[in-house]
């Protein structure tokens, strides 16, 4: 398959990570911030492949993950009502909220729906005038451009009865609250690819800059990841403060001009609550005031919904990169993908179900 | 961006979803889940030998002489008519296979019919006309049946259960608990054809593919198979839960390993790319015309070269080998030379988001 098998292609991957053996001359803990990294590399088994020096930690890049519990739960409640279609990316029907999940809410009756794209949930708000049709708007700067999209898309055809339940969670707040924690450990980063694509990656060098912490842009396939991983452990070796863009076929340093304006135009930075984390300011995106008629919080009053966590699970610390999944002792155990105890064991792209898919 | 640090003390996420309270798609998606509701729900109530067996087909011997390989398969699927084939040839297709995996000659076939309020006559006359065809190349009668109708809504549009009788044939021992380490596995072509192509049918991918499901009767293909090494340990089509999903059970019952060769795992380009794209892994993606066998390593180069020979095995290759360790387990070489484990599917397979 074109950019991809050439990308999987093992003496290539063999030879970076024999460069990488080549350049590293002491321990370096490298945190992937994006949880379709992670994904990656345990599905590859990249890890086993490293020289003993690396150790990559899983960072807080999985938006199923880390959307908090009180947008689930309202989520559930707008979902509940029989006048809506709620529409949502397929792994967010697994996530528990506060007694239940999106799959039990379809069980009891709800019209819920997986779709691949929000614009499809557009087209059936389009086919349904006589129901409100609600897109589960989560995830990073990757997936706002198509979010944001709906929204202009409604807007621009008139329509009445479509609006989103925004959880939208930027990259550069995490890592700043994850380099500002007295416990961070993490001495580089690999940087998300598909975000950096969206939104370029100028916002980095002044993180990099202030916490002293080099970055590379990052890819998907294996040969990007190990690519990235070079080129992280090449500027510590070297001890320079740098981003670098490993991932050059996809990302500049601009990033997509007209992705980055739709985003603008209905998006506004908000403080967000991330699950397992905690309040972190201005790290979310929530609707602009005057696109209050497309927010499904204000069209549903579900604004007063509130929930709080109970403390069962290290998820938080795996998300920050403090534990690995085996630190757990519920890990494989009390709690699996099909009898999660936290957002890490439900996404694909948790760290935690990663670890238990591919044995680790 | 703003000096305060966020409270780091005490991340916590929320107990788990058992959902034993009602039935969710998960419970008949093939994985985990599956199996969990047939351990809690129906082996403790109807327990007897020849199911608790564990296979696809029970084994029964009603005079203590003759073998009876007896399998039942209910479908629904959506929509009726995809690429390759319709719920009708399906219908027939599944239960055939499920009785030639014990190595028995299926014969006769019951199909009981349950139809919505409003369903074309001319829908239902395509269906049987499909099944017929079924029957005519797998060699079997349909030679009992019931039909009832359900009001408009009660159903979607047409399901079909079947269930399907044949005799073993003398000098196979087959079943999911005899693979042996050292035994070879082989596949008898590409995975996840039937998944893809029904999912596109069903409009959702949002781009087309001249993907073609694989649902055929592979009874003759298996009698060549057998014909060539009656010494076969293992035979299982890989449907519901894909090939991830039927070796971990394999692996289970025989108490073995089972280490994959990735590179050798063949998947058409079309069904790989509307992987990557919507984030599954087609692994976990339905078969309905395949057939995994496991046997000893000696005998696997005549088996495929016979399997090579025929209409629906002419894809067979080589994916691994049956290992002493991990029990239980099945393992992966990766392309780049890491090994993985390959778990079963958990419950309803999700798309990704990014």
């Amino acid at each position: 398959m074109k950019y991809v098998t050439e990308y999987r292609d093992a003496a290539l991957v063999q030879g970076v990570i024999e460069e990488i053996r080549r350049t590293v001359t002491r321990p370096w803990t490298l945190m992937e911030i994006c949880g379709g990294q992670t994904h990656a590399i345990v599905r590859h088994g990249i890890d086993q492949l490293l020289p003993a020096e690396i150790e990559l930690v899983h960072g807080p890049g999985c938006p199923v993950c880390v959307t908090p519990l009180e947008l689930i739960d309202k989520a559930l409640a707008i979902a509940s009502r029989p006048d809506v279609i709620f529409c949502s990316y397929g792994d967010m029907l697994r996530v528990p909220g506060s007694g239940r999940d999106l799959f039990s809410v379809r069980a009891q009756g709800g019209d819920v729906r997986v779709v691949y794209s929000p614009l499809d949930a557009v087209t059936l708000a389009q086919q349904n005038p006589d129901k409100q049709v609600v897109f589960f708007a989560i995830g990073f700067e990757t997936t706002a451009p198509p979010n944001v999209m709906s929204v202009l898309q409604a807007q621009r055809l008139g329509l009445k009865n479509f609006s989103i339940l925004v959880s939208h969670v930027r990259v550069p707040p995490a890592i700043h609250a994850i380099l500002s924690s007295p416990a961070n450990r993490v001495q580089g980063f690999l940087l998300a690819g598909h975000v950096c694509a969206v939104m370029g990656y100028w916002e980095y060098p002044p993180l990099a800059e202030k916490f002293r912490v080099p970055m590379a842009v990052t890819g998907f396939e294996p040969l990007d990841i190990v690519q990235g991983i070079l080129t992280a452990v090449q500027l510590l070796e070297a001890g320079k403060v740098e981003v670098a863009n490993a991932y050059q076929r996809a990302v500049t340093f601009e990033g997509l001009k007209p992705a980055q304006d739709a985003i603008n135009k209905v998006f506004m930075e908000c403080d967000r609550k991330w699950r397992g984390i905690g309040m972190i300011p201005m790290s979310g995106w929530c609707l602009r005031p005057e696109f209050d008629e497309f927010n499904a919080e204000k069209r549903f009053d579900v604004e007063a919904v509130r929930a709080e966590e109970s403390p069962l699970c290290i998820a938080g610390q795996i998300l920050q990169g403090l534990k690995k999944p085996h630190d757990c002792s519920a890990f494989g155990k009390q709690c699996t993908p099909e009898h999660p105890l936290g957002a890490t064991m439900v996404s694909a792209e948790g760290a935690c179900a990663a670890y238990y898919r591919y044995g680790r | 961006m703003t000096e305060e640090l966020p409270n780091l003390e005490g991340a916590v996420c929320h107990p788990p979803l058992p959902h034993g309270e009602q039935i969710v798609m998960g419970h008949g998606a093939g994985g985990r889940m599956s199996h969990q509701l047939i351990q809690k729900a129906f082996l403790p109530a109807f327990r007897n030998p020849a199911l608790s067996a564990g296979n696809d087909a029970a084994l029964v011997m009603p005079d203590g002489r003759q073998r009876l390989s007896i399998s039942t398969d209910a479908h629904v699927v959506s929509p009726l008519f995809f690429p390759g084939g319709d719920i009708g040839r399906l219908a027939v297709c599944g239960t055939v296979n499920d009785v030639a995996m014990l190595g028995a000659k299926p014969l006769y076939l019951t199909a009981g019919f349950i139809l919505e309020e409003g369903l074309p006559m001319e829908t239902l006359q395509r269906v049987i006309e499909s099944m017929q065809a079924a029957a005519e190349e797998a060699g079997v009668q349909i030679v009992a049946g019931d039909t009832k109708v359900v009001q408009k809504g009660k159903a979607d549009g047409l399901y079909i259960a079947t269930a399907g009788v044949g005799v073993v044939r003398e000098g196979v021992d087959l079943g999911g608990a005899n693979a042996r380490a050292g035994d070879a596995v082989i596949l008898s072509g590409t995975i996840g054809d039937h998944g893809i192509a029904v999912l596109g049918a069903r409009g959702e991918l949002g781009f087309q593919s001249s993907i073609q499901s694989d649902v055929a009767p592979l009874n003759h293909l298996i009698e060549a198979m057998l014909d060539a090494s009656p010494n076969i340990h293992v035979l299982r089509d890989p449907t519901r839960g894909g090939l991830a999903t039927t070796l971990n059970e394999i692996a289970a019952q025989s108490n073995v390993g089972i280490l994959l060769d990735e590179r050798t795992l063949p998947v058409h380009p079309q069904v790989a790319a509307a992987c990557e794209m919507l984030g599954f892994d087609p692994l976990y993606i339905a078969n309905e015309g395949k057939v995994v066998c496991i046997l000893p390593r000696e005998e696997a180069e005549k088996v495929l070269a016979v399997m090579r020979n025929t209409r629906y095995g002419e894809g067979a290759v080589i994916i691994g080998e049956v290992t002493a360790e991990p029990k239980g387990r099945v393992l992966l070489k990766t392309a780049i030379g890491s090994t993985r484990v390959v778990d079963m599917l958990a419950g309803e397979m999700l798309p990704r988001i990014c």
